[in-house]
């Protein structure tokens, strides 16, 4: 007989009272699922058992798609067509791609915009490659739990700028996954591991995955995780490792060529595999028949190293860096968590355990603990884990600006902020008259517009026509908890403004993503107007309980007139909840309640802090 | 009843004075972003979010000027009616110009690491001196006019410092 089930104290017996929530490393070679299960984080297996699903996507002649493993197998004979290592594209315009000849896709440029790839299927854009492979972890974890996702916490590289955190934001709303965050990865992995080992002080997570190296110093206390600071080269990874030994290898039979796009592929699956060999070999033979010829060659550990130390390098130099940034010295760091499968290699664990003066700590399997921190992250933010402490206070990685007179960078945000932050700085007009105001947002450390990355440009128009220098233009950038930024322009005397998401010239504007999930097989059998109805009643539904659950927390607060405002808001949104057709309606009913509540909102906040303070108060007495 | 509209040691629950304990801001910090910062709200509606945003900036933007020695006490000389004015207002002592202008030329000057360091932790010791005697100008003396001008010079000295790190960035 089987065993009755008994769930854990403080966690919701019903199941349709939890909330399915899932952490995604979305990487670039592979990515994961995971998702906390009766109080564990785990990573969820597909229906052969594997965890891993390889960052590949294959288009096919017709419609057909290939996702993983099976796309992975076709690389070699159909490269033009199967898409590895797209997180390196994503919010990148063509001239962001270093080594561009030795990759086997047919690009297209935009102008301003991202570069996309030409397949049998068209021009894809590397937001819906991605789009693909996060929609197959969905698809995993709805079959794991047969039931729908509430949302989804995604983890990005924390040096990723806001490009590609906008492009990675846009994929999961194509794959149609809820984001309730994007997290970055180093924080992700501190979380699963700092949990797990009841850690407190200062650590250092050193991530070097497939295409991305991050390095973030984090101060554990009491279940906060507070970044000090984050940095790290979003170009540089296990990818580069395999291409510098690619190199070294054909520079052994100078006469042999790589041209087409099968010996491409051939040539850096040999080389990879080669590198995993070198983990626990000295010494691994290479072979690989080529357009021009075969290519046959043994490779040692130590030529390797030597072909890779620039890169080892580089990871070392920003180490130094963020370091300084962190107002750190090395000896403050109490341990360095490892991350990413790239770390497996001796000459990285041997450079870190060398400047740190302590062996690095390997005790997580580095390619699944950044998902099993998101899960757990992904659990608390979906309201599963009340009682959660786990909180997180992390950082923007590159500082926000606007340019100026001369080409100039002028920082508004600098690097390292905590977010949320909002932060503000007065310009004013060049010339007498000039009515309107040309707003170019970058950003990035060097002092040359030229030198950073553009964000976005926009311009404040209707301001009343005065002396050069005598306007008050005050521009705001504001960051938000997924480290993406806004800005705001007021002209201070006249009260003329303009705003903006950051997202036009890398990311896709609204009415792209609608075409692409019109198009997208996300949608293409189910009903658009069906679907808009769903969503519109989970909202509803959403809105109804977090208020039926303020009120019942801090009723109190409300004056009778308030409270009966509210109450009548909410009787109309759930009198329509099931029976309303018209998704438009619903929202509106939905919108309603939540601009009825907003003063509500503002008062319990109020309350609550001050309540903190109190508290803080009688502890230190 | 505390608003987003309290100036920064309310918020914070602390003196209103230069000295402050920066474990107890760190403290203080945490508790409140425990209670404010948005992912606490993630599950809520869109008002609640809003909200808690609004808060978890306020509150980040108070703690930045709080544990920042320069930036609290250019908050406090504007608190008592002085503002620091620093893009408007550049008269320095002539001996503080002097003593600037030794250290841009040792800065220029040097080409080694040690070098560099040993001028550093020279700056870091002016620092330091003007951080007591900030403490002493605003929490005892209650000159506020007399403590803008050591604004000034603090503000000169950080930009040095900045200097003289990014040399030590390229050096090493």
């Amino acid at each position: 007989m089987a065993l009755l089930q008994i769930s854990e104290p403080g966690q919701s017996p019903d199941p349709h009272q939890r909330r399915i929530a899932v952490g995604i490393d979305l990487g670039t070679t592979h990515s994961l699922v995971a998702s906390v299960r009766n109080g564990v984080s785990e990573c969820l297996p597909d229906d052969e058992g594997r965890v891993i699903l390889p960052s590949v996507v294959r288009f096919m002649p017709g419609q057909g798609r290939q996702i993983g493993f099976e796309a992975l197998k076709a690389a070699a004979t159909d490269p033009v067509n199967t898409i590895a290592s797209v997180k390196r594209f994503m919010g990148r315009g063509l001239k962001d791609i270093a080594n561009i000849s030795k990759l086997p896709y047919q690009f297209i440029d935009s102008d301003a915009g991202m570069l996309s790839l030409q397949t049998v299927q068209g021009a894809k854009s590397p937001v819906e490659v991605s789009a693909e492979i996060l929609a197959t972890l969905r698809y995993r974890a709805e079959d794991t739990f047969n039931d729908d996702i509430y949302g989804a916490v995604i983890t990005v590289p924390a040096y990723f700028d806001d490009a590609q955190r906008q492009a990675t934001k846009d994929a999961a709303q194509l794959a149609g996954l809820n984001v309730l965050r994007l997290i970055n990865e180093p924080t992700a992995a501190a979380i699963a591991y700092g949990l797990d080992n009841a850690s407190e002080g200062v650590y250092a997570v050193f991530d070097l995955g497939g295409g991305t190296f991050d390095i973030s110093i984090l101060r554990l206390t009491q279940g906060v995780f507070e970044v000090l600071a984050t940095g790290g080269d979003s170009a540089l990874g296990g990818d580069d490792y395999d291409q510098a030994l690619a190199d070294a290898a054909m520079a052994q039979q100078p006469t042999l060529q790589a041209v087409t796009a099968q010996d491409k592929t051939q040539l850096k699956a040999a080389a990879r595999a080669a590198k995993e060999g070198l983990t626990q070999a000295d010494a691994v033979s290479l072979s690989v028949s080529l357009s021009t010829g075969s290519l046959a060659c043994q490779l040692s550990r130590a030529q390797f190293e030597q072909a890779t130390q620039h890169l080892t390098q580089r990871c070392m130099t920003a180490v130094r860096k963020v370091l300084r940034d962190a107002q750190m010295a090395k000896e403050d760091v109490q341990g360095v968590v490892m991350v990413g499968g790239s770390t497996r290699m001796p000459q990285i664990q041997q450079a870190v355990a060398h400047f740190f003066g302590q062996a690095p700590l390997n005790n997580l399997n580095p390619d699944e603990v950044v998902a099993l921190g998101a899960a757990i992250q992904a659990n608390q933010l979906a309201g599963n884990n009340a009682a959660g402490e786990l909180l997180l206070l992390d950082v923007i990685p590159l500082s926000l600006g606007i340019e100026t007179m001369g080409g100039l960078v002028e920082r508004i945000i600098p690097r390292n902020q905590t977010i949320p932050t909002a932060m503000a700085q007065d310009f004013t007009t060049y010339q007498d008259g000039q009515t309107a105001l040309a707003l170019h947002v970058v950003q990035g450390e060097r002092d040359l517009v030229q030198d950073c990355r553009s964000l976005a440009r926009f311009e404040l128009r209707g301001i009343p026509p005065m002396a050069a220098g005598a306007a008050r233009i005050r521009v705001t950038f504001t960051v938000d908890a997924d480290g993406l930024l806004s800005v705001d322009a007021k002209e201070q005397l006249s009260g003329v403004q303009a705003r903006i998401d950051v997202k036009p010239s890398y990311g896709l504007s609204d009415d792209q993503i609608a075409t692409m999930l019109k198009e997208s097989f996300t949608t293409a059998q189910a009903d658009m107007k069906a679907r808009a109805l769903v969503e519109a009643r989970v909202d509803a539904d959403r809105m109804l309980l977090a208020t039926r659950s303020a009120i019942q927390a801090d009723g109190h607060l409300l004056s009778e007139q308030d409270r009966s405002a509210i109450e009548a808001l909410m009787a109309a949104l759930q009198a329509m909840l099931l029976t309303e057709q018209e998704a438009q309606v619903l929202e509106d009913a939905t919108q309603a309640l939540a601009k009825g509540t907003e003063a509500f909102a503002a008062e319990r906040m109020n309350y609550s802090i001050q309540k903190a303070l109190a508290g803080q108060n009688i502890q230190s007495l | 009843m505390i608003s987003l509209q309290a100036n920064d040691f309310e918020l914070f629950d602390v003196p209103v004075q230069f000295a402050q304990d920066r474990a107890q801001l760190d403290a203080r910090w945490k508790t409140l972003q425990r209670e404010a910062h948005p992912d606490r709200f993630a599950a809520e509606g869109t008002a609640a979010q809003r909200v808690a945003m609004q808060w978890s900036v306020r509150i980040n933007e108070a703690y930045q000027r709080l544990k920042d020695p320069l930036k609290r006490a250019a908050y406090l000389c504007e608190m008592q009616g002085c503002p620091v004015q620093s893009e408007s207002n550049t008269a320095m002592p002539a001996a503080f110009l002097m003593q600037q202008m030794e250290w841009r030329e040792t800065l220029d000057d040097t080409t080694h690491a040690e070098g560099l360091e040993a001028l550093a932790a020279e700056v870091a010791a002016a620092q330091r001196h003007l951080h007591q005697d900030l403490a002493r100008l605003l929490d005892q003396a209650q000159d506020p006019v007399q403590a803008v001008g050591q604004v000034r010079a603090l503000m000169f000295i950080e930009r040095f410092m900045q200097d003289v790190n990014a040399k030590l960035d390229r050096l090493t």
